[in-house]
């Protein structure tokens, strides 16, 4: 539909859309005035999944169903989804900001020859015109952007918009357009799983607890593990902990690993320099502890304790236990 | 093999950045330049292909002003064999598509085997010209790579791309792109002999008309800059450990409401 806002849907490898989808159709579907439609590739759409797609407020899905969609290839997702947008001229085309979708909707862009704005935190529509805001400089400044012409691409960060509230019952349309065959020039050869936590993944979650250089080891990472488990938190590091070797760079929150946006953020033993600030600064609420006052995270937190965080942690494990098992 | 690593120079993390006058650009005064870290690591990461293969060369390209000159001699300092500097003003106002566009003009010209770069730069943050100019080229693109391999013709280079939960291998045959994301490499800081050395090294100036381009009106333009809201003030809670723990958990519970 030439007035749709367009969703490409980031799902779990298995058939299921991810959490973030709930922001971006939301989004998307306050833009649109309700026109929101789901792009899925996927080599295993499920029923629920489409189901979920639906009571989110998609009116329609595209599913892009086919072998060759999986493992994710820029150039086989980006001739796929730019044949069909050819075809259907939607309005905006959104992603979440994900390993992937960051660089599809860029290739996308490209093959449509159209702009990209990456990591949106807000969008407004001024008159017939999208403006979108996002950080740059490490979160110095926002940036207010705009496209000479549609489709608007963009990405949206996680944890940032407020989810589509689920409505149960509501179904979208499901449409399986024939493409042209893909054309994969990159050869699969095989996925390396990471040693799983069993915690909740970093750039999603909604609580992430941070340490830092003050962690003085690898080993007492284990302590900030049993405080993640009782309240369902990621455990992320600072760079000077994976610059240490302390944590894998997967786990780096900063300017140079993930950026981060979840409801509450915890730092233990982390000064907050700008290139970790970068990455976490749009957290909703920030909590820091460390024994340093003048260290400058206090200067962003909300709430501060200036203690040695081998004492607090263990403190504020039992103090949650005994609140959520209340 | 001929490599071609595409950098940018970015302001450092540490600077302090203040809008310009008119208020849609920076205020560069004062303003203390690098490479790009991820950048950093493209670079690196040539340097290594080239000297394991024995042979080769290593051509840094960046697009900008004239202070570029100086990211471009670092790279020259760190063991690239040659710059090409994209400077005119054609390019003042280039989006992440015409940056691409530029690019993939002088890598036709080049005509490398493997071209690298950052997953990002950390200015603008956008991470979108090296997936850009793969797709201009009609080249095959691994994205945030952790590791790489060129097998030894020189036909294919397998990359492994990081993603959530997991690394992703694939083979691509050359010509290819890759992105850098950092724990690639280390990258090695330029040697008193390199520094010396970079100053005899060429960089050749282009200009748009060199690349038969002209300038094009931006895709995305920014309207506007501006500081960040304040945070409001936090507050340090007070009192000895036990005690500061549980009004802790109380504020996060009652008062944010986080838990």
């Amino acid at each position: 539909m030439a007035n749709a806002f367009w969703c490409i849907v980031e799902d779990d490898r298995q058939g299921m859309p991810k959490k973030v989808m709930s922001e971006v159709i939301g989004e998307a579907a306050r833009l649109a005035g309700g026109q929101v439609e789901a792009v899925w590739l996927t080599d295993k759409a499920s029923d629920a999944g489409l189901k979920q797609l639906g009571e989110w407020g998609a009116t329609r899905v595209w599913l892009l169903a086919n072998a060759a969609y999986a493992p994710y290839r820029s150039e086989v997702w980006a001739g796929a989804v730019a044949e069909l947008a050819t075809k259907e001229s939607p309005k905006a085309i959104f992603g979440a900001v994900t390993s992937r979708q960051r660089e599809f909707v860029a290739r996308l862009a490209a093959r449509l020859g159209v702009g990209l704005a990456a990591d949106c935190v807000a969008f407004a529509m001024e008159g017939d015109r999208l403006v979108a805001t996002r950080p740059i400089y490490a979160g110095k400044l926002l940036s207010k952007v705009a496209w000479a012409k549609g489709p608007w691409v963009a990405t949206l960060r996680p944890n940032v918009f407020r989810p589509a509230e689920a409505q149960p019952g509501k179904t979208a349309a499901v449409e399986r357009p024939s493409l042209s065959a893909p054309a994969a020039i990159m050869k699969f050869v095989e996925r390396r799983e990471d040693v799983s936590t069993g915690l909740p993944e970093l750039a999603e979650a909604e609580t992430v607890i941070s340490g830092g250089r003050g962690m003085k080891g690898p080993e007492n990472y284990v302590i900030l593990e049993d405080l993640a488990r009782v309240i369902g938190a990621a455990v992320g590091a600072s760079r000077a902990a994976v610059d240490a070797g302390w944590r894998p760079h997967r786990f780096q929150i900063g300017q140079t690993g993930r950026t981060i946006s979840p409801k509450l953020y915890l730092g233990f033993g982390v000064s907050g320099a700008i290139q970790h600030l970068a990455g976490m600064r749009t957290s909703k609420v920030i909590v820091a502890v460390n024994k340093d006052p003048e260290a400058p995270i206090f200067k962003i937190a909300d709430y501060g304790i200036v203690a040695d965080l081998f004492e607090v942690v263990p403190a504020l494990t039992a103090e949650f236990k005994k609140l959520l098992e209340k | 093999m001929k490599i071609l690593v595409a950098v940018k120079q970015v302001p450092d993390t540490a600077t302090q950045v203040k809008i310009g006058a008119d208020r849609r650009a920076l205020d560069t005064a004062g303003i203390t330049w690098i490479v790009s870290p991820y950048d950093e690591y493209a670079v690196e990461e040539a340097l290594r292909i080239k000297e394991k293969r024995g042979q080769g060369e290593v051509v840094a390209v960046s697009l900008g002003p004239d202070r570029v000159k100086e990211a471009l001699r670092s790279c020259l300092a760190m063991g690239c064999d040659r710059a090409i500097h994209l400077n005119d003003p054609a390019w003042n106002d280039a989006d992440t598509l015409a940056t691409a566009k530029a690019l993939a003009a002088v890598i036709k010209q080049e005509a490398p085997q493997l071209v690298l770069s950052g997953r990002q730069a950390i200015d603008d943050d956008m991470g979108a010209v090296t997936a850009q100019l793969a797709e201009l080229l009609g080249w095959p693109c691994a994205y945030w790579i952790m590791e790489e391999a060129v097998d030894a013709d020189g036909k294919n280079v397998r990359a492994a791309r990081q993603t959530e939960g997991g690394l992703e291998v694939f083979d691509l045959p050359l010509p290819a792109i890759l992105a850098a994301q950092k724990g690639l490499n280390e990258p090695r800081y330029p040697t008193l002999k390199g520094i010396m050395g970079a100053k005899k090294k060429e960089i050749r100036d282009v200009k748009a008309a060199d690349l038969g381009l002209a300038a094009e009106p931006a895709q995305l333009s920014i309207v506007g800059l501006e500081a960040p809201p304040p945070r409001p003030p936090g507050r340090v809670i007070q009192g000895d450990v036990p005690t500061a723990v549980k009004e802790l958990v109380r504020a996060l519970r009652e008062d944010a409401k986080a838990i």
